[in-house]
């Protein structure tokens, strides 16, 4: 029994491990939903973006600077690299997104979804399929800590803390503060924020720019764990469009509740039934669209 | 028995659009600082659209909207609120859902000195302080109306383009809103209302405007109303 329970635990954190990631992107997918109406495909691409970059950052800059001696670590990676794909994310929507708001969402999806064919396309001719281990982990969070149920590697300990207290951030921003309160106003009606005078467009601007962000950073603190590879935004994206649909779209909360909650199953169908733990989630997203079309957290109606 | 010699909104041959259709063809009116003019007329008459259309919420507008002289038919809709300080209390309220009370009166940023206090809106809508707190859903439709309302007097706005206020709303509510109107008035806002209960407005107005088909058919001063009853009630009549 005690076995038993430690299994449990130990699935469950490794579980927790994954939820880390399904949290961040569906996170940053549920704030872009919202605002722009936009069901962003490029959300995969952009996360893996994120990797390359840190990799990128560490192992090419310097070579292809000439300046052998520069290696850009993980640390500043961590800042560097969000607001650098915050930034192309931004760029998208002002060149790309803003001409289609008018019409069907569905365009949106498809340029995304290009967006993220060509991005994908670009690291694959660049960089092999086979993935690249990022070998700037941290010294200080090399190693492993004794939990008493498991021995677990410590970067992968800082991984879920750091982005519990992201997502947190994040809720924060959005629940308590005047610019939260202007995006969930400008996701209600738009034109009627717009005639109190807040600047809706520049908003969108940077909501997108913090939801690709939020990706960016989700693929940096990814790249020490698992091998930074251009198919590693395909594979977990459509989990996390998974994880959106159960959280309900559009719903902040949802999204990252359902993201660590979903983690957390995953691991724990690894006890119960390994081979299963790969379509469990499949499986609560169908029960979930027949019982709640709109979501666990979703406005019903 | 023309409006004031400077207008305060002055708009000639409006025009607006939604997609293909062309929904206002040609409003004209005009107010002076501290007036009061309806906008009387059936639904869809182009009431509603008039004041969405002076907000720049259409998809296209032309023809001439100055504010104190100034044009802004050119100016993005973000920025027309701001400029013209211009206070918009939407159809149906536009509460949101998302939002609690207090997050709901702080959304619209100030737009010009004068604006009242919280102190001095919770005075007039007592109400709303007791349900600072709650949902901007969960209130009565009166409560609703009435945060309407207050949102937009916090923020300095002078010129007030209050859609369908008294709608759906009960007689005790109504002669309420009646007094906060009037009391609007005697602090030199310049307000537009959209009515459709005539009876509410008419004590209320300096003139009455009245649209048919995206366009002013008829402009009747205050004090011709009793002579023009007749003219009114086939105009309003269903």
């Amino acid at each position: 029994m005690d076995v038993m329970i430690k299994l449990i635990l130990a699935q469950g954190m490794l579980g927790l491990n994954n939820g880390v990631f399904y949290a961040m992107l569906s996170l940053g997918l549920a704030i872009i939903f919202g605002l722009l109406n936009v069901i962003n495909f490029a959300h995969g691409a952009l996360y893996m973006t994120g990797a390359f970059l840190a990799l990128i950052l560490y192992s090419y800059l310097g070579v292809w600077l000439g300046l052998e001696w520069l290696h850009i670590g993980f640390w500043p990676a961590l800042v560097l690299v969000p607001l650098l794909v915050g930034c192309f994310g931004m760029l998208l929507e002002r060149l790309l997104l803003r001409w289609l708001y008018k019409h069907d969402p569905i365009y949106g999806l498809l340029l995304t979804f290009g967006v993220a064919l060509v991005l994908q396309g670009l690291f694959v001719n660049f960089f092999s399929v086979s993935g690249t281990p990022y070998p700037a982990q941290p010294d200080e969070l090399r190693g492993v800590v004794n939990l008493g149920f498991m021995i677990f590697p410590k970067y992968r300990l800082f991984a879920i803390v750091f982005s519990i207290f992201v997502c947190l951030a994040v809720w924060l921003v959005i629940e308590r503060t005047r610019i939260g309160a202007m995006l969930r106003a400008g996701t209600e009606n738009p034109d009627l924020v717009k005639a109190f005078g807040i600047n809706v467009p520049l908003m969108v601007t940077l909501t997108f720019g913090v939801g690709t962000g939020l990706a960016g950073l989700a693929g940096v603190l990814a790249a020490p764990i698992y091998s930074v590879s251009p198919l590693m935004g395909a594979d977990l994206i459509i989990v996390v469009f998974a994880v959106v649909v159960i959280g309900g779209m559009g719903s902040i909360m949802g999204a990252v509740v359902s993201g660590f909650a979903l983690g957390l199953v995953e691991g724990l169908t690894k006890v119960i039934y390994a081979p299963a733990a790969s379509t469990v989630i499949f499986l609560l997203m169908v029960v979930v669209l027949l019982l709640r079309p709109a979501g666990l957290f979703g406005r019903q109606g | 028995m023309t409006g004031a010699p400077s207008s305060y909104l002055k708009i000639s041959d409006l025009n607006a659009w939604y997609g293909e259709s062309h929904v206002l063809h040609g409003v004209d009116l005009e107010l002076a600082e501290g007036e009061l003019i309806t906008l009387l007329g059936r639904n869809g008459a182009g009431r509603t659209t008039t004041l969405r259309a002076i907000m720049g919420m259409v998809d296209r507008r032309t023809g001439s909207i100055a504010i104190r002289g100034e044009e802004f038919i050119d100016i993005p809709a973000h920025r027309i609120g701001p400029l013209g300080r211009i206070g918009y209390c939407p159809e149906e309220r536009g509460i949101f859902a998302s939002l609690n009370v207090e997050e709901n009166l702080m959304l619209p940023p100030v737009v010009g000195e004068g604006g009242m206090s919280l102190d001095e809106i919770f005075e007039m809508f007592p109400n709303l302080r007791e349900v600072r707190r709650r949902m901007g859903t969960r209130l009565s439709g009166g409560e609703q109306q009435m945060l309407a309302i207050a949102r937009i007097l916090r923020t300095g706005s002078r010129l007030l383009l209050l859609d369908e206020i008294t709608e759906g709303l009960a007689p005790v509510i109504v002669k309420t809103l009646g007094d906060v109107i009037r009391r609007l008035k005697e602090k030199g806002y310049t307000i537009v209302l959209v009515e459709q209960n005539f009876r509410f407005a008419a004590p209320l107005a300096d003139r009455h405007y009245v649209i048919e088909h995206g366009r002013v058919v008829d402009r009747i001063e205050a004090g011709a109303v009793e002579a023009s009853m007749d003219r009114l009630n086939h105009y309003l009549s269903v």
